[in-house]
């Protein structure tokens, strides 16, 4: 029974599943098999699964502290509002939505590389502040531009968020993220956790991986930023806070660091948990950091850390069969 | 000039208050090398309790001050007995994370019990004098005082006490220091207590200073007075002091020249900047780092 979990199945199946689960987000979409909570709460998940990735690349494959994925959200929110309501409204949501929310990745990416530069020379604590510091300019940033609304929020983007396009770049995400750290550069990025110095001393270029990573993560932050502003409809700075990035730390350190299957499962488990406790008001905001206290206390590297279910793992990295004895 | 002079006042009495609670943020990290995230709470949490003390029976201001203090020197007592304690060997990241959280349990139980911000009974009625065209109260006289006062006493029990010496050996060496018959916890525990309690002085200065008070009040002020400690050199408690009164000075003139919206955008900026081209603040040390 566990021999098919333990090894990954044929290319073909992982495929067959894929254009499954994309063809069944098509269907409740075009025929609307599900009511609207069902799909907000699908298309929340997703969104959330993209968040929790991209932060793991850096907060758990490479080991770093950045409470500053809400700022990269913010970022591709507002980005991808201003393309899809002031700049190309007049274009068809099927291509400009795409582009609407690429726009707000490449946008949260760039300052991703910035942020990354300024990650050559702090780390740990210092660089926790830096991205704090991040996430607090952004938003006071964007409180001060009136184009975009400042405090009052951006008002009247278009529901363009579906299924299928939240699961279309929640697999992208997933696949991209994994080809990265199961590459031999990836594995740069894994050394730069264990430890820096020695990853540098060995040949390892260390700023280049550091980069990678935290362009490669502000871009998905961005994305599900993008996606987000879609979904809701309506977006404000104060979103984009500390809780905010809180909440997709909850994620990662719940479902487990350095890990894909870790990743989805904690943005599963958060997903559902949030709306259960939705009758609690204020109070699962209370709940919910508790569970993190409780998980670094108790388990401090969540439910899967390090760990990988091996059907997210590349065939390649696993013996031919004739290799074996 | 007259209107320099007097923002000039009111620099001092700002800074006064982050600095207070910007030395228990030092005081930690120069001890535990930890970002305690949930100081600003419990800042915030002090003048909700002074706020419930005024409630119940209208004490004067000196006894509030120090029951404030007792309170919360045990609310910070017990933070690092039960969360902080049991990972003081595991990774960093684990303790930010877990200090993170703390503050967030704190904030939202205080939002969730009281949603709206509350109007603070009056602590102590100022008067007011007027000399050479500027306008100080006696209020301004004894926040800066007490501050000051606090900060002297700190700084007396660092150097020249017993625990000070301890607290200072812990920070230098923790491996070799309960090798000489140090109570390592319990030092720790004072300096969560002292640190909290400087932060309870300062609820009840803030509190009395800006009279309403409100749940987020932790993120905004007591993140500001975290700025103040990185930028005079996180773990220096002098440095704390001077990053204080230069982010007051900071805070007050910018509102003077830009609109009171961008003082959030201008303090972050400067953390930012202060921490690109001097990493380890005005008056902080590098670590230096062996392979």
């Amino acid at each position: 029974m566990t021999r098919w979990l333990q090894h990954p199945p044929p290319r073909g199946v992982l495929l067959a599943l894929l254009a499954a689960g994309l063809a069944a987000c098509f269907a409740i979409e075009q025929f609307g098999l599900v009511d609207d909570y069902v799909r907000f709460v699908l298309i929340t998940l997703g969104i959330n699964i993209i968040l929790c990735v991209s932060l793991n690349l850096v907060n758990g494959w490479m080991g770093e502290f950045s409470v500053g994925h809400a700022g990269f959200m913010a970022l591709g929110a507002y980005l991808s509002a201003c393309v899809s309501v002031k700049w190309l409204s007049w274009g068809d949501p099927l291509w400009m939505f795409p582009l609407a929310v690429i726009g707000g990745g490449l946008m949260a990416g760039a300052v991703g590389f910035l942020l990354g530069l300024l990650s050559f020379k702090t780390r740990g604590d210092y660089l926790a502040i830096i991205t704090l510091a991040f996430l607090m300019i952004v938003k006071s940033g964007i409180e001060n531009i009136p184009y975009v609304g400042g405090p009052r929020g951006f008002l009247g983007i278009g529901n363009h968020t579906t299924l299928l396009w939240t699961a279309v770049w929640t697999v992208l995400t997933l696949w991209t993220i994994r080809n990265l750290v199961y590459s031999r550069f990836g594995r740069g990025i894994v050394a730069v956790r264990e430890d820096e110095i020695a990853a540098n001393a060995m040949g390892v270029d260390t700023r280049k991986a550091k980069l990678t990573a935290f362009v490669v993560s502000s871009f998905f932050g961005g994305v599900a930023g993008a996606l987000f502003a879609h979904q809701l409809q309506f977006i404000n700075p104060s979103v984009f806070d500390i809780v905010k990035s809180t909440e997709i730390l909850v994620m990662v350190y719940l479902g487990g660091v350095g890990s894909l299957a870790g990743s989805i499962l904690g943005a599963t488990a958060f997903t559902f948990l949030s709306q259960a406790l939705q009758p609690l008001g204020t109070w699962r905001m209370v709940i919910l950091p508790l569970i993190l206290v409780l998980l670094m206390i108790f388990r401090p590297r969540g439910i899967m850390g390090m760990r990988e279910f091996s059907w997210f793992v590349p065939r390649r990295e696993f013996p031919k069969k004739e290799d074996k004895k | 000039m007259d209107y320099f002079a007097q923002q000039a006042i009111n620099a001092i009495q700002l800074g006064s208050i982050y600095a207070l609670i910007a030395l228990g943020y030092s005081m930690v990290y120069g001890v535990l090398v930890m970002i305690n995230f949930a100081h600003g709470d419990v800042f915030m949490v002090s003048s909700f309790f002074c706020f419930l003390l005024l409630l119940v029976l209208p004490v004067p201001f000196v006894v509030a001050l120090l029951l404030v203090m007792l309170a919360t020197a045990l609310l910070g007592v017990c933070i690092e007995r039960l969360a902080y304690r049991p990972l003081r060997n595991a990774p960093r990241v684990s303790a930010i994370i877990t200090a993170l959280g703390c503050g967030l349990v704190i904030q939202n139980t205080t939002l969730s019990i009281s949603p709206y911000s509350q109007r603070m009974p009056e602590l102590f009625t100022p008067v007011t004098w007027n000399f050479a065209g500027l306008t100080i109260s006696s209020l301004q006289i004894l926040i800066v005082g007490t501050s000051v006062g606090l900060m002297l006493a700190l700084d007396f029990f660092i150097r020249k006490t017993r625990y000070g010496m301890a607290m200072r050996a812990i920070a230098q060496d923790r491996i070799t220091v309960p090798l000489m018959g140090v109570p390592v916890n319990q030092v720790i525990a004072v300096t969560f207590a002292i640190g909290a309690a400087l932060g309870g002085a300062a609820g009840v200065l803030y509190a009395s200073a800006y009279p309403v008070i409100s749940a987020t009040m932790g993120v905004l002020v007591g993140w500001k007075a975290f700025v103040a400690a990185v930028i005079g050199g996180i773990g220096n408690v002098r440095g704390a002091v001077l990053g204080a009164y230069v982010l007051g000075a900071v805070e007050v003139f910018t509102v003077t020249v830009l609109p009171s919206t961008y003082r959030d955008l201008i303090v972050y900026t400067l953390l930012l900047v202060i921490l690109i081209f001097k990493p380890y603040g005005l008056l902080g040390r590098p670590a230096v780092q062996k392979v």
